[in-house]
């Protein structure tokens, strides 16, 4: 098997020891109830991680998708209750979303601002509008709402798939397909491996930065669709710090902060660790929110050391 | 017979600098043309105008008659003009397939048919006599294969005029001898090469005619027999070349010092062998080998730069207990990198700042020097290498390749050393600068200064060595001084060796 | 080797005609010009929006005035953006500045709810910095970690830390009295508040160790180029590693003057996107996330345009929901008028407009 897989596969190892684990220390744990939940509840941060593993291969990041979510959120909220489908308004959001990240493409490439930064300026950007629009919690009262959380599938076991999870699922395929089966999907590995290389070979710069960013924006405008209808509620300070669960799970799943290597199905994994340690927190009522972020900090450290030795020796091959 | 590729009255303009000035340059079907030139005199950016990398401000470009105006490297090489550069541009992340087939992956049904682009990167690389696993990343293979898959991936089926940039630089005699061959193959075909190498008799071994650009102008074209090589270098550097003498240093007043430097069986495994070394004041001992032989190793490991787990180095007899560049650096031992890029300058950072680095990292961070003395000494050294910048403020990594060579240069001088260590002292820089790095070693080495100097160009070494230690698969075989040293004596001794 | 060109003559067009244009050009390539211009241009709107703005007034001994209330509020973003600026010259990034604070601000209400000396707390304080700035560079300079992974590590964690400290002796946001403390972050001495005293006294030391030792050559030329540093002989290791504990302790004192205004430890929400502003101060002042420059001019400007941002949101009578949309958008046209590239495009259209 090639170096290449062996950081996914260890992602998938933690997901499945962790799952036995929980399953070991609390009877209900080891259901597909529990993994139904855990794919429903964190569906919108990973359609949104989705996307931000194509900025990550690609070499960039980008900071924006938290607020991202919670405007588009707030969007949603306030055109329900000018009177809009929420279907509808999902439709303009994930414009914006594919419109803001065109531009924020352009940016990077035309005026050669770095993503860190402009797409912090972003984030900063989109949460004042959120602000600007609201600054209290709005509900989306359209019966679509209750209609999208009682819509899935049911497993076996008593499991429920969730719509949010199915709308994840198919994100995931499209994701796949786009990265693996398309000649954009080999320009993104190819500019997060060698930008100047990949210049030379004739590889689009523009066109596929601005794609990768519209990707991420639609991805991020998607979640944020997700976390509405989910919550169904648009609050101004919803998906804060977002961003950060986002690339943690990006790099929990095995795709390098280097770029240039990694997979879009380990982001699906990473965000489900993240998810599965929460759960498994909140299954021991006296642990609190302080250890969700101890723990993820612990394994996040775990993940980075291990892809440092184990990618390090890839690397080194290559430079030799 | 009608040129494939015609470029006339190309000019381009940068900002201060007339890069290109109504040049011309056309290369026929079947032939392989040099383009020479020192640092600067515009091949560059004439290959990028050939190529769609740079926009000329004025002139023609025509392939088989038809004008056309290449708007990127992509649109270039869809024309039918391909091209490779001295540092591999493929993506060493990605397999083999991807780099061979990307910007025109084969598809079904709008995705790709990844079995399809197998079969054509495996079908790119059997023209070239390549057979490889192309679903490993290419950044797992030598330099050498990177080279042709490199080649490969700018052969489009139909290419008409193939560019060569350097391809030999990393390359060893035999690799060379391989590409010469795929050469030679595609001329037959009718392809046009156009061929840069700073290996003077490489050109004269694969080429059939000669353009030579001096200042951004075409100063001369003719075919090899009309631009003899002592007329071609003098049309490059634009003056007569000081006639560099030929004669050995003599060895005797040398031997009988003690020596400043002591290797004692040292090595490291799987990298190099155990070796005995001397280094001694006022001699210049060389490290003759191929590629791949050990030399830059042996001379990172002299330095402290590679660690060595078996031996023992001792300096003014004293053994080196942490032997690391800066406890190399402490005792008066300098070393000059092979790879200018990632090695040697700190690219942001001025001509001042590059020269003086390492000798207040000898000071400590306490004691800056002042700044009059940074500008003192800065302005010394750019006097003294005649290193040519518009002023000692300027970024190093605007300079040409020669003179950051001799900014690194500057950097070990200005320390003081009593050992200098140089890993490819000239390459990729131009005649003339080449002619005073060699005059520069003689004089350190009269001045009493022990210098080990790693080349991989066998003339040169016999130039400035007293004593030559030739290396094969990363162990020392021989040691050749004084009379005895010539080109066959080395190649004999590498040969021999096995 | 550049062998005069006979055909070209060298001789320069009389001084005169081109002094004006060219010294105009030179001035505006200076690196400074963009972020000064930025400050002035803030600043004059607010001198239009509130005629008092400039005004400065000694209230109960002490100066009052919009001008000090930037310097006020801006020396704890000032401390963590030179940090940050020494950490980006060396090519990294340090994430982790907003969960230093919330660790140290925790540390140090619990030192003084388990009665210690509050001297001894300051110093506690610090060393909680430095100890947070050592892992970070630990990672870093040891394991060779990515700086922008190795710190979001500490990032994702901190403020757990931070809460669970908080948790160990009952409280979720204990608060305290340290009248030595507060007198670091809200006290005067004489006419001037502490605190810029404390800030003018760490920048000078900054600036002392970054351009009258070789520390700041060191650092640039391991953000330029940590192989060839190294190979010059210089500490590429130790030089990554002091980078993150100044930044560790720069983030400290920021940390101590905060915590001692709010009197409590909130580690959820205390120095939330220091992180951010830090960045942005120091790519406002010219430096490249890219490495290989310190700016601690620019960085310090750059700190002024954010605050001076803030306060004119506030004084201006704009709702304060407006703020963070005001600074986006200032920090953006900033951000591409340092762009070569829209600066380019805009002159451009502009005499496609003219002619």
């Amino acid at each position: 098997m090639s170096e290449k897989y062996l950081p996914l596969m260890a992602t998938i190892a933690v997901f499945v020891i962790l799952f036995i684990a929980g399953g070991l220390l609390y009877p209900n744990f080891f259901s597909t109830l529990v993994l139904g939940n855990i794919l429903g509840d964190n569906a919108f941060i990973i359609i949104a991680a989705i996307g931000t593993t194509f900025v990550i291969i690609s070499g960039g990041i980008d900071l924006s998708i938290g607020s991202m979510i919670g405007f588009v959120g707030v969007v949603m909220a306030n055109l329900d209750s000018a009177g809009w489908h929420p279907l509808a308004s999902a439709a303009l959001m994930i414009v914006f979303g594919a419109g803001y990240g065109t531009l924020v493409g352009f940016i990077i490439d035309f005026c050669e601002i770095q993503p860190f930064i402009i797409t912090l300026a972003g984030l900063f950007l989109l949460r004042g509008m959120c602000f600007m629009i609201n600054l209290d919690a709005v509900p989306i009262k359209n019966p679509f709402v209750l209609e999208f959380s009682d819509m899935g599938i049911p497993l076996f076991g008593g499991g429920w798939l969730s719509s949010s999870a199915i709308v994840m699922l198919v994100a995931l395929v499209v994701a796949v397909i786009i990265a693996h089966w398309t000649e954009f999907g080999s320009a993104v590995y190819a500019i997060g491996g060698d930008a100047q290389s990949a210049k030379l070979m004739g590889v689009p710069m523009r066109k596929t930065t601005l794609k990768i960013y519209a990707l991420s924006g639609t991805y991020s405008a998607l979640g944020g669709v997700v976390y509405a209808l989910y919550t169904s509620s648009g609050y101004p300070l919803a998906g804060s710090g977002l961003e950060l669960v986002a690339i943690a799970s990006v790099v929990l799943g095995g795709t390098l902060l280097t770029g240039g290597v990694g997979f879009v199905a380990g982001t699906v994994f990473g965000g489900m660790i993240l998810g599965l340690i929460a759960t498994l927190i909140n299954f021991n009522g006296s642990l609190n929110g302080a250890w969700i972020m101890i723990s993820g900090g612990l394994l996040l450290f775990i993940f980075i050391v291990m892809h440092r030795f184990l990618v390090g020796s890839l690397k080194f091959r290559a430079g030799s | 017979m009608s040129a494939i590729i015609e470029l006339s009255g190309i000019s381009k303009q940068f900002p201060g600098v007339r890069a290109l000035d109504n040049v011309e340059f056309s290369v026929e079907p079947g032939e392989t043309h040099a383009l020479m030139g020192e640092n600067g005199a515009g091949k560059s950016t004439l290959i990028k105008v050939m190529t769609g990398a740079l926009q000329p401000d004025g002139g023609t470009i025509r392939l088989a008659g038809k004008e056309i105006r290449p708007e990127s490297p992509g649109a270039a090489r869809a024309a039918g003009i391909g091209a490779v550069y001295q540092e591999v541009n493929l993506i060493p992340t990605m397999s083999v397939t991807k780099n061979l087939t990307l910007g025109r992956l084969p598809r079904k049904f709008g995705l790709i048919d990844w079995s399809a682009a197998r079969a054509i990167a495996k079908a790119k690389l059997a023209r070239l006599g390549v057979d490889i696993d192309v679903e490993r990343p290419v950044g797992s293979y030598s330099v050498a294969i990177q080279q042709l898959i490199a080649i490969a991936r700018a052969l489009e089926d139909d290419a008409r005029v193939l560019v060569l940039d350097e391809p030999t630089a990393s390359l060893d005699a035999n690799e060379t001898e391989r590409l010469f061959e795929i050469i030679r193959d595609l001329k037959a075909r009718g392809l046009g090469i156009v061929f840069i190498s700073h290996f003077i008799d490489q050109v004269y071994r694969i080429s059939d005619r000669i353009t030579v650009l001096r200042n951004g102008r075409r100063v001369a074209v003719g075919t090899v027999e009309e631009i003899p090589s002592l007329k071609l270098v003098s049309l490059m550097i634009g003056r007569e070349l000081e006639h560099v003498e030929h004669q050995r240093p003599s060895t005797e007043t040398v031997t009988s010092s003690k020596p400043i430097l002591t290797a004692k069986s040292v090595g490291r495994r799987r990298l190099l062998e155990p070796f005995e070394l001397d280094l001694r004041p006022g001699e210049v001992v060389g490290l003759a080998g191929l590629l791949g032989s050990g030399r830059t190793e042996t001379a990172k490991l002299v330095f402290g730069a590679i660690r060595h787990d078996s031996g023992e180095i001792a300096i003014d007899g004293h053994p080196s207990s942490s032997h690391s560049p800066k406890s190399s650096l402490m005792a008066g031992i300098t070393f000059c990198p092979e790879d200018r890029k990632s090695e040697g300058i700190v690219p942001e950072l001025s001509v001042r700042e590059n020269i003086i680095l390492a000798l207040q990292s000898k000071r400590g961070w306490l004691h800056l020097l002042s700044r009059k003395e940074q500008e003192r000494l800065t302005a010394e050294m750019i006097a003294a290498l005649n290193i040519a910048t518009p002023d000692a403020e300027k970024p190093v990594g605007q300079l040409s390749g020669g003179n950051q060579q001799k900014v690194l240069l500057a950097r070990s001088l200005v320390s003081n050393p009593r050992v200098l260590i140089l890993d490819e002292p000239t390459r990729g820089i131009d005649v003339g600068a080449h002619a005073e790095i060699v005059t520069l070693i003689r004089q350190l080495a009269a001045k009493g200064m022990a210098l080990l100097v790693a080349s991989s160009e066998l003339d040169e070494l016999l130039t400035v060595s007293h004593r030559i230690e030739v290396m094969r698969d990363r162990r020392m075989v021989g040691e050749i001084s004084g009379a005895e040293a010539t080109r066959e004596k080395i190649i004999q001794t590498i040969a021999a060796a096995s | 080797m550049s062998t005069p060109t006979p055909g070209t003559p060298a001789s320069p067009k009389p001084a005169a005609e081109q002094a004006q244009p060219s010294a105009l050009k030179a001035l505006l390539r200076h690196r400074l010009v963009w972020p000064i211009l930025a400050l002035v241009l803030v600043l004059i709107v607010d001198a239009i929006i509130s005629p008092g703005f400039f005004q400065i007034r000694i209230v109960q001994g002490r100066l009052f005035g919009n001008l000090i209330d930037i310097l006020y509020r801006g020396m704890p973003p000032a401390m963590i953006a030179l940090g940050m600026a020494v950490v980006i010259s060396t090519k990294g990034i340090d994430l982790s500045v907003g969960s230093i604070i919330a660790v140290t601000g925790a540390v140090m209400a619990w030192r003084i709810h388990e009665g210690d000396s509050h001297y001894v707390i300051l110093l506690t304080a610090l060393c909680v910095g430095l100890a947070c700035g050592l892992w970070n560079g630990f990672l870093v300079s040891v394991l060779e970690i990515q700086p922008i992974i190795a710190t979001l590590i500490l990032m994702v964690s901190g403020r757990g830390i931070g809460l669970m400290i908080n948790l160990l002796y009952g409280g979720t946001n204990p608060s305290f009295t340290s009248p030595l403390l507060q007198g670091l972050s809200t006290g005067n001495l004489g006419l001037v508040p502490t605190r810029l005293v404390v800030g003018a006294v760490m920048i000078v030391l900054v600036w002392l160790l970054v351009r009258r030792t070789a520390f700041g050559l060191f650092l640039e030329s391991v953000g330029g180029n940590a192989k060839s540093a190294w190979l010059s002989g210089v500490s590429s290791r130790l030089i990554l590693l002091s980078a993150y504990l100044i930044s560790g302790l720069m983030t400290a004192v920021a940390a101590i003057i905060l915590t001692a205004d709010t009197h409590t430890s909130d580690p959820v929400t205390s120095g939330l996107y220091s992180e951010l502003d830090a960045i942005l101060a120091v790519v406002i002042g010219g430096g490249s996330l890219a490495g290989g420059r310190i700016y601690l001019d620019g960085t310090i400007i750059g700190v002024l345009v954010i605050q001076a941002l803030t306060t004119s949101i506030l004084t201006s009578g704009l709702p304060p929901e407006y703020n963070l949309v005001v600074k986006a958008v200032v920090v953006l046209i900033v951000l591409l008028l340092q762009s070569a590239n829209t600066r380019a495009a805009v002159v451009s259209l502009l005499a496609r407009r003219k002619g």
